[in-house]
């Protein structure tokens, strides 16, 4: 996700001299094409993120769209208050990008682990968050990202699904889109981890059980409607993040259904339960550790539906 | 920097009309502030006070600024990063026109726009949002980074608190102004040598600080800075050294004006009620 961002970014750099990408001094050989291609519109602001958001908020309120590029929770928590007070409450077109969204840099540590961002990101008023789940979806997040007034959020991701798009398909930032359908159940992910969402919704139809999955690549606007329609058209929703269950996208659909006096049959959040994931190990190994790999959402799937409807239990004890 | 040479040279004469005004402004900022905050039922007024000529002389006679056209791109921009004197700013702006005075009764009221911090929403001339200490810099520094990078000729004027370069970002953006040879940027301290619990000296010592802004790379200037003549004529012949930033030190007496608000950590927070508010305001007016 990364490379096409900056490959994406740089195809825009060139005709849109708005375009600023700034870094705290991360992006290992990354950046280099795009700073040696752009040196106008490329700085290493060195490793200090509450003045690069500063920086990126004083340029933006003079005319440029500045993408700020960190990693794990460099780029949001170390300078939250910039983010609210600086780029949101002026309306700056300030995109802060993290690269190593979840459990992407698992090996690392917790400090590297980004769990918690979109619950606090989304909290922020005047914020978009976006976390794209395959690299189609990358691509034209970022092109959006720059017509979006405003201050954004975009969490890239290691893992990427394989390619969702249909021929011809449009995408737009607020509108999650519907990448599988199926009438059981709904299996609506954010971020990378919508592979292993598309995943167990493969090894679900052997069981009989048939998932719509929806790649819910914005989290603010949320695309209420898509939500409100998975749970009138299927039996019930389980949530897939790589982040924590507190505040992310699990909350935002309870919220919304609840609100709505919409009541989904099934409805579980799988993510992160753990508090600090102080394991370590690859991105895979943690998401099967913490329950959110393929085989642990198939799972949560089968159960969820056969303790609650006897249609299933019946089919699935023969 | 025509512009500023050319201001440094004036006449004597006119020199003097001009401090008479902005010493003129300085007095009505306090006026105002001591009213806003008794209204408001807010306080800080003691730093309002400290930072009144410094104010009075920026917004009086030396940056460029338009009240009929606040958004004009190549206007100087004003970045006050101690957004708890927003009493200040608010006052120095109506008194340039920017809106009209009477909207300084409704200073942190019900339903106002006039927030206790600086707050730019539905109010024209205010460039940034404070209130949160540490902020200004960042922002004033990628501002006249913008500037360079569009060769424009606006310049950046940023005016910190003493208290508040015990905050990391200050510094983090001292040390990328000198490295990126922003000359364009002049941070101002109001160095009142008292912060939010008691003086700097005991809190978090500052000192050698002049010595401090100049190892990371700034042209700093040490000036009173209640003396218009001082202020007038080193911000007239800016930037000092042409490739560096310029941080101008203002020493200050904290509630400056005020006998009884004088060098008082009290008058921090305190709200300046009955007596106390006729007696202030009675020491500002018979001051003329």
């Amino acid at each position: 996700m990364r490379d096409n961002f900056v490959r994406q970014l740089s195809e825009l750099a060139r005709s849109d001299p708005r375009i600023f990408l700034m870094t705290a001094d991360l992006g290992f050989r990354v950046l280099d094409g795009y700073a040696a291609d752009f040196p106008k519109q490329y700085l290493n602001v060195g490793i200090a993120e509450q003045n690069m958001i500063g920086l990126a908020t004083g340029l933006a309120l003079d005319g440029r769209v500045v993408f700020t590029y960190s990693i794990g929770n460099f780029s949001t928590l170390r300078c939250l208050e910039q983010i609210r007070n600086d780029a949101c409450y002026h309306n700056a077109n300030v995109k802060v990008v993290a690269v190593g969204g979840g459990f992407s840099y698992g090996p690392l540590g917790i400090s590297h682990h980004a769990t918690e961002d979109l619950s606090i990101m989304r909290a922020l008023p005047d914020m978009t968050v976006v976390a794209p789940g395959d690299q189609w979806e990358t691509r034209e997040a970022t092109r959006q990202l720059v017509e979006t007034k405003g201050t954004c959020y975009l969490r890239l991701d290691k893992s990427s699904a394989p390619a969702t798009a249909r021929a011809g398909e449009v995408f737009s930032i607020g509108k999650a889109r519907k990448v599988r359908e199926g009438a059981d159940i709904t299996l609506a992910a954010t971020g990378g981890i919508l592979g292993a969402a598309l995943e167990a919704a493969d090894s679900l139809v052997e069981q009989g059980i048939a998932c719509r999955v929806l790649s819910v690549h914005t989290i603010k606007p949320f695309d209420t409607e898509a939500i409100i329609r998975a749970c009138r058209e299927t039996g019930g929703i389980v949530t897939v993040e790589e982040h924590t269950i507190d505040g992310g996208l699990g909350s935002l659909v309870a919220e919304t259904c609840l609100e709505a006096g919409v009541t989904p049959q099934f409805f579980r959040r799988i993510g992160l339960r753990a508090g600090f994931s102080s394991k370590v190990g690859s991105q895979e190994y943690l998401r099967h550790e913490y329950g959110m790999d393929a085989a642990s959402i198939a799972k949560a799937v089968a159960e969820l539906i056969s303790a609650r409807s006897p249609k299933f239990s019946l089919r699935r004890a023969k | 920097m025509d512009h500023s040479a050319a201001a440094a040279q004036q006449q004597p004469k006119k020199r003097i009309a001009q401090r008479t005004a902005t010493e003129e402004l300085a007095k009505r900022i306090r006026r105002h502030a001591v009213r806003m905050t008794n209204l408001g039922g807010s306080s800080h007024v003691g730093s309002v006070l400290s930072m009144a000529d410094i104010v009075a002389v920026l917004y009086g006679g030396i940056m460029r600024i338009d009240p009929r056209n606040p958004t004009q791109p190549n206007r100087d921009r004003f970045i006050l990063s101690k957004g708890h004197a927003g009493a200040g700013i608010y006052a120095a702006l109506a008194e340039s026109g920017f809106f009209p005075i009477e909207w300084l009764e409704r200073h942190c009221a019900d339903g106002s726009v006039l927030s206790g911090h600086v707050s730019h929403r539905g109010v024209p001339g205010v460039e940034l949002s404070t209130g949160s200490l540490g902020h200004g810099l960042p922002v004033g520094a990628g501002m006249a980074y913008g500037a360079k990078l569009d060769d424009a000729s606006r310049r950046v004027f940023v005016l910190l608190s003493d208290g508040e370069c015990d905050e990391g970002s200050t510094w983090e953006a001292v040390m990328f102004s000198a490295h990126h040879r922003l000359d364009n940027l002049i941070a101002i301290v109001d160095y009142n040598k008292i912060q939010s619990l008691g003086p700097v000296a005991e809190t978090l010592a500052l000192e050698p600080f002049a010595d401090k802004w100049k190892a990371f790379g700034w042209s700093v200037i040490e000036l009173d800075g209640h003396d218009h003549n001082e202020l007038y004529t080193n911000l007239s012949g800016l930037p000092k050294t042409a490739g560096k930033p310029t941080c101008v030190l203002a020493h200050t007496v904290k509630g400056k004006g005020v006998s009884f608000m004088e060098r008082s950590v009290l008058w921090h927070y305190r709200t300046p009620r009955g007596s106390e508010y006729d007696e202030a305001l009675n020491e500002l007016i018979s001051d003329e």
